[in-house]
């Protein structure tokens, strides 16, 4: 059995998420003793393809081709069921982002290949029988998935796992995959970016606030904490509900749920509906006035104070810290 | 038009959610269950475009008769009838198949389901039908407008979103911001009771995985205070102890 890893590119380029993605499938490989292989679709310049290299992929399988240059989930998918076949892979790795979502599912179905989504650690290996952690319930639990098929895939979600650089070279392929015209169906209209900042499924670090700050008007001092540090902003299910910020920024069960290295809760009571969006997270630091707030049961670090008075203090001594 | 909304019975948000003592399922005493709130806003979307005779919304859920008062309150919503496929809902891949064998040849044009259930957050089952049936899907979608033959639906992407256009027949997971939710009213409860509800046998699928334990997360330590006019300590602790800065 050999491995191949779907790296998924934004507008030509990798982002932290696939050498993760990467350096875990390099460490599977490793542990079934076999090579990896990295396929990249879309038009990605030769020294990115070779920087999947450094992280453990012996061969990448390059599909540059103008009719596959934006993502479509029906054609990417016939892409990697068929790269899979061609390198002769049974287990494949693939991103848990937005698109990984509405990709994996398609690749599993064509391989008759049992999928793992959610991924926070290396599986168990014992044989052919391959045992995956994952997130459940929203983060109220794990679920250990054994996958019984033959092939098998695995989405692995953010931040769940080190990047580890091999010094390896990998040989770059061009590979050209015959796609039905079927797989065309969808058409992309727009891509329109609305934050040009740290993207919050896949940030190590996360500034979060809640009904505490009162109305959207105070997320200016939110927003300079999360410059500061180089993080992405989210919010709690009241806040989106009024409209204070935009769902996209919602964590929690029925949010985003967020797995960085620093969470930072601002005003913030903790249900446990955002408690669940948030357990996967390393680190918590909690800013409330109220000294009962639930999230301080979760908390590593708490602080009791008037947010209004401590997050430009902290603000402030993060950018003396930094510089 | 005629649209398929697949719901899932699962339990409610607020809920603690524990293990039998072999770890193997849910330990469900004492848990309210609910129509996944991402279900309910592909139902609401389903409604809002069938309304004013415009077309029908069939619901469909897999499970045994316990979720048919799941079931009952989406049709006291606004669905025109459902079907139960009378099965414990094993995985993603199982009711996907399930829902596919049952809308191959009803001509939908639109298939929704929510973007993921709160339960086994999967968000696998939206592909998994696209893919069964030869269609396009669409997972995490955030707006859907059906002009004619054809829906443009704005899709979620890290940092943005992207806007398709996208033939019918299509499936998609629709997230937050699809339509606003809408709760029962007396009459509807009424009708929910007389409105069709069939139930079918399940296909035979395969198995390609299983849950063989569940965990739940490890507790995390006694929180360390930090004095409000001591932030200076925090930056401290993070970089130094926590070493995540």
């Amino acid at each position: 059995m050999s491995v191949l890893v779907y790296t998924e590119n934004n507008n030509g380029s990798f982002k932290k998420s696939v050498y993760e993605v990467v350096s875990y499938a390099k460490a599977l490989a490793d542990s079934l003793n076999t090579s990896l292989t990295a396929i990249s679709i879309g038009n990605v310049d030769q020294p990115a393809l070779a920087s999947l290299g450094n992280y453990g992929a012996s061969r990448v399988l390059d599909v540059s081709n103008d009719q596959l240059k934006q993502f479509i989930n029906q054609a990417y998918a016939s892409v990697i069921a068929e790269a899979a076949n061609y390198v002769g892979a049974d287990l494949i790795v693939i991103s848990n982002s937005f698109s990984g979502k509405g990709l994996a599912p398609r690749v599993a179905a064509k391989l008759q290949a049992g999928l793992a989504d959610g991924a926070v650690e290396l599986p168990q290996i014992d044989g052919d029988k391959i045992t995956v952690k994952k997130t459940a319930f929203s983060g109220k639990a794990f679920a250990l998935t054994e996958l019984t098929s033959a092939k098998k895939v695995i989405a692995l979600n953010p931040n769940a796992f080190e990047l580890r650089e091999t010094g390896g070279n990998a040989e770059i392929e061009p590979f050209h995959p015959t796609i039905p015209n079927n797989d065309f169906a969808t058409a992309i209209q727009d891509i329109v970016r609305t934050t040009d900042k740290v993207t919050l499924p896949d940030a190590e670090i996360v500034v979060s606030a809640g009904r505490g700050l009162k109305g959207p008007e105070n997320w200016g001092m939110i927003e300079e904490l999360a410059d500061a540090l180089g993080a992405a902003t989210a919010c709690s299910k009241p806040v989106s509900d009024a409209g204070w910020r935009p769902h996209s920024e919602h964590v929690g069960q029925t949010g985003i749920t967020v797995s960085p290295n620093l969470y930072i809760a601002i005003g913030i009571s903790g249900a446990i509906q955002h408690l669940a969006g948030v357990s996967a997270s390393k680190t918590i630091v909690v800013i409330n006035k109220d000294p009962e707030a639930p999230f301080f049961k979760v908390a590593d670090y708490g602080i009791v104070g008037d947010a209004f008075e401590v997050v430009p203090k902290l603000t402030a001594a993060i950018k003396a810290y930094k510089g | 038009m005629n649209i398929l909304v697949c719901i899932s019975n699962v339990p409610d948000t607020t809920s603690k959610i524990t293990f039998t003592s072999d770890h193997t399922s849910l330990n469900t005493s004492g848990i309210q269950f609910i129509v996944n709130p991402y279900d309910e806003i592909a139902l609401s979307k389903a409604i809002g475009l069938a309304e004013g005779g415009n077309g029908t919304v069939t619901v469909i859920n897999i499970g045994e008769t316990g979720t048919e008062a799941t079931i009952r309150k989406a049709l006291a919503t606004g669905a025109d009838q459902a079907v139960r496929v009378n099965a414990v809902p094993r995985d993603a891949w199982f009711v996907a198949h399930q829902i596919a064998n049952y809308a191959k040849d009803k001509g939908f044009d639109l298939i929704l389901t929510g973007r993921e259930s709160i339960d086994y957050n999967g968000a696998q089952v939206a592909a998994f039908v696209g893919e069964l049936l030869g269609i396009p899907s669409i997972s995490t979608a955030k707006k859907i407008d059906i002009d004619g033959n054809a829906a443009t639906v704005e899709r979620e992407i890290e940092g943005g979103k992207e806007v398709l256009s996208v033939p019918l027949p299509l499936v998609a997971g629709t997230a937050e911001g699809v339509a606003e939710p809408r709760i029962p009213n007396m009459r509807g409860i009424m009708s929910a009771r007389t409105k069709p509800l069939d139930v079918i046998e399940p296909v035979e699928v395969p198995v390609l995985s299983k849950v063989v334990r569940y965990e739940t997360p490890e507790p995390r330590g006694a929180v360390t205070w930090v004095d409000a006019g001591e932030v200076e300590k925090l930056v401290d602790l993070l970089h130094n102890k926590a070493k995540v800065i």
